[in-house]
C-alpha cells in the first residue's frame, strides 16, 4: 500500500496548460511582484514611514528637478527673514525678563534642535505635506489589494454557500434565497454600497464588509446554476446511493467540480472591488484618514491637479493600472487553463 | 452496377495540440482513419445500401463525415473520395455546400440535437428546398407536407407548424429523414440513425429507410455498431476496427462465412434472443481462441438457481408520480410508475424491460429511495424500506446498491479511483482505518479485473468499460445483497458489453448477489434474467419466467417488442 502513484489531477493539467500561455505567465509574474511588495509593506520592510514629511511641500519628481523657487536658493529652509542692519539697542536695564536670559540660554543649550533637511525633490514627487508619493503608493497598494482580495473572498464565500444551498435544494430554500438575491439586485449597486457605508462607517474592515456583502450576487447566480446542473448528475446520485449526506454531496462532490468557476469569479471580483474601494475612498467613505490607499491618493490628487501637481495622480494611476491589468490577464489565463471547454481548437 | 462513390486510400488525422520542449513546436497528430500502410478503400455502388460497422473509435463516423467534410477544423484528410468521378477532397467549400443536402444528405444519431428547437418543422424542411431547388415559400411548404406524408408522419399538415419538442424521438427522426430526402439526394448518409430510439421505433425507421431507398433508387451509407440492424438493412457490409477495414463484402457472405477473425468474434459475442450460453464470448478471447481452435467459450458449470432462496425484496403496489404544473396554480400528477409488484429472491435476477418512458428507471431509483415512492410498500428482508429513517435507513443502504447507465457521468471526475472506492467505506465505517479500506478497495479492483495502478488514477484515464467496472466495484464496497443495474451495459460497445455481462454473472455466482437488471435490450435481459417484468407506461404488462416470456409471450405488447428486435441477417430475407 505504500507509494501509490497518483495521476495528474485537474489542477496539474491546468498548470501545464498555463505554462504554454506567455501572457498569462507574465501577468502572473507581475501579480507575484505585487504580492511580494505587499508582504514587504505589511512587515514594515518598505514604506513603513510613509507618513514622514521627507520633502518640501509638493516636491516634484526627481526626474523633473526641483521647483523653480527652490532652484534659486539651494540651502533652504535655513534662510529666514533678514535681520535689521544696525546693532540692537541694549534694553537690559529695563527688561524685567533680563535676569532669566542666562538661565534660558543654558536650558536652550540642553535641547538640541534638529533641522530636518527636506529634500527639494522626491523620486515620484511629494504631496502637500511633503510625503513621498512612491511610499504612499506602495503602502496604498497594501491596503487596496488587501481590501480587494478580502472583499472578493467574503463575496465568494457568501455567494458559493448561498448558491450551493439554493441550487442543490431548490424548493422553499431556493425560493427564499432567490428573494434575497432579487432584493439585493433590485437596488442600484452604488446606492447599496453607500447605504452600507453609512451604517458601517470608515475603515478597512468596513470596506471589506461593504463590498463583500453587496458583491456576492453574481457569484451566487453562477454557482446556483452550476449546482442545479450537477445535483441531478449520476455521480451525485451515486454518492447519494452510497449514503453520502446532502452536505457531503454539496461540498465534497459538487464543489470541487465547480471550483474553477468560483476561482475565476473570485479573481474577476478582486479587480472590481479594488476599483470600488478607490471610488469609496474617493468619496470619503473608504479607509480611515490615517491610512492611505490608491483611492485616498486619487481623492487628494483632485485638488492638487488644479495647482499643477500631477504626480500623485500619475503614480496612483500607474500602480493601479499595472496591477489591475496584470490581474485581469491572469484571470483570463486561469479561466482558459481551468476550463478547457472554452478554448477553441488548439493550433 | 455503376459506382456512385469511391473512397480511395483515405487517411484522416486530427491535430491535437503541440509538442512541448522543442525550439519549434511541432503539431501532434492523432490518426483516426488509415495507418502507415495506407488508407481505407471501399465503393458505394448505385442503388445499394452499404453498412459501415465497427465499435466506438473504429473511425466509421469519421470516414462518413469526411465525405462531405463535416469534420472539425483540426482534421486533415488525404487520399481520394470520388463522387461521380469528381474528387470531393479537392472540392471548394462552395462546391461542397452545393452538394451537401442536394446530392448527398445526412441523418444523424440524435434527432433532438439535430433539429433546431426554435424553428417549426415546416420551416426546417422547407429550408433545403428553397436553398437548393429555389422553390417559393408556398411551394416549399407544400412539398414539405408531401415529404412528411412520405416518411409516414400522421397529420402532416398539422405537423408543419409543430416545433421539434412536440414530437417524439421517432417522429423527430422521421422529420430528419424528410429533410434529408427533400432534394432527392443520390446518397444518404445515415450515422447511427436508430441508436437513440426504442426497438419498436427502430423497427419502423429501418423499414422506412429500406422502403425509401427502394422507391427512390438511391444509395445509402448506413453506419451502425449493431450487427443485428446491419444484417437487416444492408446489401454490402464494411467492417472497421481501429481505423482500418477488416473485411468488406456482401451481407450474406459477412454473416454466413465471415473471413476475418474480428468479424467472427463480433458476431459471436453478441447475446442472442435464442441463445442459451452461460457466458458470452469476448472478442480478444475469441480471436486468441481461434488460433487454438477453441471457438466456444469455456463453459463454466451453470450454478442452478435455488428456487426456494429467501425473498429479499417484495414490492407491493409501488407507485411514483411527479407533479406537473398546469397553468398558474393547478398541478397534475404524472404517474411514472403505477402499481408495480414483484418479488426478488437472493441470488436471482429480475429483468425489467420496456421502452423509454415506461418507468423502469424510475422504479429502480425508487427502490434505492433516490426517488421517494408515492404509494405502495417494499419489504426488504421483511423490513419496510420506505418507513426506515436515520441509522436504520443508512444501514439498509449498504444492502442495496446501484450501477448507472453512463459510466462517464457516474464517477466524480475530481476523485481518484481510490477516493471513489474509499468514500462509501468511510461513510459506513467499514474497515478499521484507511489502510484497511485501501486493501479492501484493491481487492475489489482485482475482482472486477483492474490492476492496482488504477487506484491513483482519475476516471478520465479509463475507457467506458473500465469505468463501468469501477462503478461496479464502488457498489460492491458496501457488500450489498441487491444490485440495481440501470441500463448498466447499454452505453458500452458489444465486446465490452460481453465482458461486463460476464463479470456480472461471475460476481453473482461468487457473492450470491440479487440483481434488478433494467434494460431496453431484450437479448441482454434474456442472457441475464431469471424472471422478467415487461413495463409500459408505468405499469407491468407481463411478468413471467425469462424462458417462457421469450418463447411464448402472452401479451400483445411483449410480442411487438420481441418482433422488433433486429435479428441480423436471415436467409428468409
Amino acid at each position: 500500500m505504500t507509494a501509490m502513484t497518483r495521476s495528474e489531477g485537474v489542477w496539474s493539467l491546468a498548470w501545464q496548460r498555463l505554462q504554454g500561455d506567455r501572457v498569462g505567465l507574465v501577468s502572473m509574474a507581475v501579480v507575484a511582484l505585487f504580492a511580494v511588495l505587499l508582504l514587504a509593506a505589511a512587515s514594515g520592510l518598505v514604506a513603513s514611514n510613509w507618513q514622514a514629511e521627507r520633502g518640501v511641500s509638493y516636491a516634484p519628481p526627481t526626474l523633473l528637478g526641483p521647483a523653480p523657487e527652490f532652484a534659486a536658493m539651494p540651502g533652504m529652509p535655513a534662510s529666514g527673514a533678514a535681520g535689521p542692519a544696525q546693532p540692537l539697542l541694549d534694553l537690559t536695564s529695563v527688561d524685567p525678563l533680563a535676569p532669566r536670559y542666562a538661565e534660558w540660554d543654558t536650558a536652550t543649550k540642553k535641547q538640541s534642535i534638529e533641522t530636518v533637511t527636506q529634500s527639494p525633490t522626491l523620486p515620484f514627487g511629494g504631496d502637500r505635506l511633503g510625503r513621498s508619493v512612491l511610499d504612499k503608493a506602495i503602502k496604498g497598494s497594501q491596503i487596496s489589494i488587501l481590501v480587494g482580495v478580502l472583499a472578493a473572498v467574503v463575496a465568494a464565500v457568501i455567494g458559493t454557500v448561498l448558491g450551493a444551498f439554493g441550487g442543490f435544494f431548490g424548493g422553499r430554500i431556493g425560493d427564499g434565497l432567490e428573494w434575497v438575491y432579487n432584493v439585493f439586485t433590485s437596488i442600484p449597486g452604488i446606492l447599496l454600497i453607500l447605504a452600507f457605508a453609512a451604517v458601517l462607517g470608515r475603515g478597512v474592515t468596513s470596506v471589506v464588509l461593504i463590498l463583500g456583502l453587496t458583491g456576492w450576487t453574481g457569484i451566487y447566480r453562477l454557482v446556483r446554476a452550476e449546482f442545479m446542473k450537477h445535483a441531478g448528475r449520476d455521480y451525485v446520485r451515486a454518492a447519494e446511493a452510497i449514503g453520502a449526506s446532502p452536505l457531503q454531496r454539496m461540498f465534497r462532490h459538487i464543489l470541487p467540480n465547480v471550483s474553477h468557476i468560483v476561482l475565476v469569479q473570485l479573481s474577476i471580483h478582486v479587480v472590481g472591488f479594488i476599483k470600488y474601494e478607490v471610488i469609496l475612498s474617493y468619496l470619503g467613505l473608504g479607509v480611515s484618514v490615517d491610512q492611505v490607499s490608491w483611492g485616498t491618493m486619487l481623492a487628494e490628487a483632485q485638488s492638487e491637479l488644479i495647482l499643477g501637481y500631477w504626480w500623485q495622480l500619475a503614480t496612483a494611476t500607474l500602480f493601479m493600472a499595472v496591477f489591475v491589468t496584470a490581474f485581469s490577464l491572469m484571470t483570463d489565463a486561469l479561466r482558459d487553463a481551468l476550463d478547457p471547454k472554452l478554448r477553441g481548437l488548439e493550433d | 452496377m455503376a459506382t456512385l462513390l469511391r473512397i480511395e486510400d483515405l487517411n484522416v488525422r486530427f491535430r491535437l495540440g503541440r509538442e512541448q520542449g522543442q525550439a519549434k513546436t511541432q503539431p501532434r497528430w492523432g490518426r483516426a482513419v488509415g495507418d502507415d500502410a495506407g488508407g481505407i478503400t471501399f465503393d458505394i455502388p448505385e442503388n445499394t445500401t452499404v453498412a459501415l460497422v465497427g465499435e466506438s473509435g473504429s473511425g466509421k463516423s469519421v470516414t462518413a463525415m469526411s465525405i462531405v467534410n463535416l469534420l472539425p477544423d483540426n482534421a486533415e484528410r488525404s487520399g481520394r473520395i470520388l463522387f461521380d468521378g469528381r474528387d470531393l477532397l479537392q472540392a471548394s467549400t462552395a462546391e461542397l455546400r452545393a452538394l451537401r443536402g442536394r446530392a448527398i444528405a445526412c441523418v444523424f444519431q440524435d434527432p433532438m440535437g439535430s433539429l433546431n428547437p426554435v424553428f417549426t418543422v415546416g420551416a426546417q424542411i422547407a429550408e433545403p428546398l428553397r436553398l437548393h431547388l429555389g422553390l417559393s415559400r408556398r411551394a416549399a411548404l407544400a412539398r414539405a407536407e408531401e415529404l412528411l406524408a412520405e416518411v409516414g408522419l400522421p397529420e402532416p399538415k398539422r405537423r408543419l407548424s409543430a416545433y421539434p419538442h412536440a414530437l417524439s424521438g421517432g417522429q423527430q427522426q422521421r422529420v430528419m429523414i424528410a429533410m434529408a430526402l427533400a432534394c432527392e439526394p443520390r446518397l444518404l448518409i445515415a450515422d447511427e440513425p436508430t441508436t437513440a430510439l426504442d426497438v419498436t421505433v427502430q423497427r419502423q425507421i429501418l423499414e422506412l429507410l429500406a422502403r425509401l431507398k427502394a422507391e427512390r433508387r438511391m444509395s445509402m451509407l448506413f453506419i451502425s455498431h449493431d450487427l443485428g440492424v446491419v444484417g437487416e438493412i444492408a446489401d454490402q457490409v464494411v467492417v472497421m476496427r481501429q481505423g482500418k477495414v477488416r473485411e468488406a463484402g456482401p451481407v450474406a457472405a459477412i454473416f454466413t462465412a465471415p473471413q476475418d477473425a474480428y468479424t467472427r468474434a463480433l458476431l459471436a459475442c453478441r447475446p442472442r434472443l435464442d441463445g442459451t450460453a452461460r457466458r458470452l464470448v469476448v472478442i480478444d478471447e475469441h480471436i486468441a481462441g481461434e488460433a487454438g481452435q477453441a471457438v466456444t467459450a469455456p463453459a463454466s458449470p451453470a450454478v442452478p438457481r435455488d428456487a426456494s432462496a429467501p425473498v429479499l425484496i417484495e414490492a407491493r403496489g409501488l407507485c411514483k408520480s411527479f407533479p406537473i404544473r398546469e397553468g398558474l396554480f393547478r398541478s397534475r400528477a404524472f404517474k411514472a410508475v403505477q402499481d408495480v409488484s414483484f418479488t426478488l429472491r437472493r441470488g436471482h435476477t429480475l429483468g425489467v424491460v420496456g421502452e423509454s418512458g415506461s418507468g423502469k428507471t424510475t422504479m429502480g431509483l425508487t427502490l434505492l429511495r433516490l426517488h421517494e415512492a408515492t404509494a405502495g410498500q417494499v419489504l426488504f428482508d421483511g423490513q419496510d424500506l420506505f418507513a426506515l429513517q436515520g441509522v436504520a435507513r443508512q444501514a439498509l443502504r449498504r444492502r442495496i446498491q446501484i450501477v448507472f447507465q453512463n459510466p462517464y457521468a457516474s464517477l466524480n471526475p475530481r476523485f481518484t479511483i481510490g477516493q471513489t472506492l474509499l468514500e462509501p467505506m468511510q461513510i459506513h465505517a467499514i474497515g478499521t482505518d484507511d489502510r484497511d479500506r485501501a486493501a479492501r478497495a484493491l481487492a475489489l479492483l482485482e475482482r472486477v479485473g483492474l490492476d492496482a495502478t488504477a487506484f491513483g488514477k482519475y476516471p478520465h484515464e479509463f475507457s467506458g468499460g473500465q469505468r463501468q467496472r469501477i462503478a461496479i466495484a464502488r457498489a460492491l464496497t458496501l457488500s450489498p445483497e441487491v444490485l440495481v443495474l440501470d441500463e448498466a451495459v447499454s452505453a458500452l460497445d458489444v465486446s465490452v458489453q460481453a465482458q461486463v455481462l460476464n463479470l456480472l454473472k461471475d460476481l453473482q455466482d461468487q457473492l450470491g448477489l440479487a440483481y434488478v437488471f433494467i434494460s431496453h435490450d431484450l437479448a441482454v435481459v434474456r442472457f441475464m434474467a431469471d424472471e422478467v417484468l415487461v413495463m409500459k407506461d408505468g405499469r407491468v404488462v407481463e411478468r413471467a419466467d425469462a424462458q417462457t416470456l421469450l418463447a411464448a409471450p402472452r401479451e400483445d405488447y411483449t410480442r411487438r417488442l420481441l418482433g422488433a428486435v433486429p435479428r441480423g441477417y436471415t436467409t428468409t430475407q
